[in-house]
């Protein structure tokens, strides 16, 4: 039991990922979470806008369902297989936020000065939520697929085109720690 | 009952993501740092494992639950889209610290200032529709 209230090494997750991945294969889908983004601009009546939204969003309620679900895992994760422990970050990483005004790194999974009500709700904190989300669902469509989609699932199928958007999506990410994230926080 | 597989699946996701910490801001923003290994092996052994995994479907056919074929449909064939999309999408990645799967996980972990992600990530792919015929692809 301890061991799974421990977090979990790398070479354990990895495989876990990867046997998600599988199963939905075997369920005759493919494992992507960016495209529930489109399904709920279907359900909200995007179709009278653009033609993109024109699909049968009812088969998709399978993803949906998985959605769902991931929710209910994060709950039962954090309620029951979580023992409080911090995360183990490289001291390094904590000395470099710490420099950014963010405190007690890795005591919880996100960031209270991003996360908390009060930082959220401010002018700053709100911009902040809005343009990285407004990025992430804008980013993964045109991009066409997430994470999953593309650094999972397309490159376990050996997709050029899905190493191209991986690596895209580092060049981004490190845009925004190395030079963006500095010039947001720094108080 | 045709759905309960898939709430399992989400669930036992939900699980690995929040055990693993591949949820955490603070995980993605050392990646990008350089900093730790434990996300590069989170990917990469779920890469391996999972080329393996699709190599062998391909190669025993192996069938579906409901005895279909297993494909994996290919992706469009551009360069454009791929690195202008993957880079404006890392960009939220490493600001938000959460991807599409994980904005939904981190809801479950009690965090509802996320919704306000989710709703602008909604509008983001909203916006991507409405500018699609314009955009280089």
């Amino acid at each position: 039991m301890d061991s799974i209230l421990q977090p979990w090494p790398w070479y354990v997750s990895g495989p876990l990922i990867t046997l998600v991945m599988v199963f939905l294969l075997y369920f005759g889908k493919t494992f992507g979470m960016s495209s529930n983004l489109r399904t709920l601009c279907s359900i909200g009546g995007a179709a009278k806008y653009s033609d993109f939204f024109k699909f049968d969003w009812k088969a998709q309620r399978w993803n949906l369902t998985v959605v769902l679900g991931a929710i209910i895992g994060g709950f039962i994760a954090v309620t029951f297989l979580s023992n409080g422990s911090a995360i183990d970050l490289n001291p390094e990483t904590v000395k470099d936020l710490k420099e950014l005004g963010f405190e007690n790194a890795g005591a919880s999974l996100l960031p209270g000065e991003i996360y908390d009500w009060n930082n959220a709700l401010s002018l700053k904190g709100l911009a902040i939520l809005i343009v990285a989300g407004f990025l992430v669902g804008f980013g993964t469509r045109y991009a066409g697929g997430c994470t999953s989609g593309h650094a999972i699932t397309g490159l376990s199928n050996l997709q050029l085109p899905s190493l191209i958007a991986v690596i895209g999506f580092f060049v981004g990410g490190l845009i925004m720690t190395h030079f963006l994230i500095p010039l947001i926080f720094t108080t | 009952m045709k759905y309960l597989k898939f709430l399992l699946v989400g669930i036992f996701f939900g699980i690995v993501l929040v055990k693993s910490e591949a949820v955490s801001w603070y995980r993605i923003f050392e990646m990008f740092k350089f900093q730790s290994f434990h996300m590069y092996g989170i990917i990469g052994s779920a890469v391996v494992l999972g080329a393996i995994s699709v190599w062998a479907i391909k190669k025993f056919r192996v069938k579906s639950i409901e005895d279909q074929e297993i494909v994996l449909p290919p992706k469009n064939k551009s360069y454009t889209r791929y690195i202008l999309g993957g880079s404006i999408f890392g960009l939220g990645w490493a600001l938000a610290g959460a991807c599409p799967g994980p904005m939904y996980i981190l809801l479950g972990t009690g965090v509802f200032s996320m919704l306000i992600v989710i709703a602008a990530a909604t509008l983001g792919t909203f916006a991507y529709g409405l500018l699609r015929d314009k955009l280089p692809h």
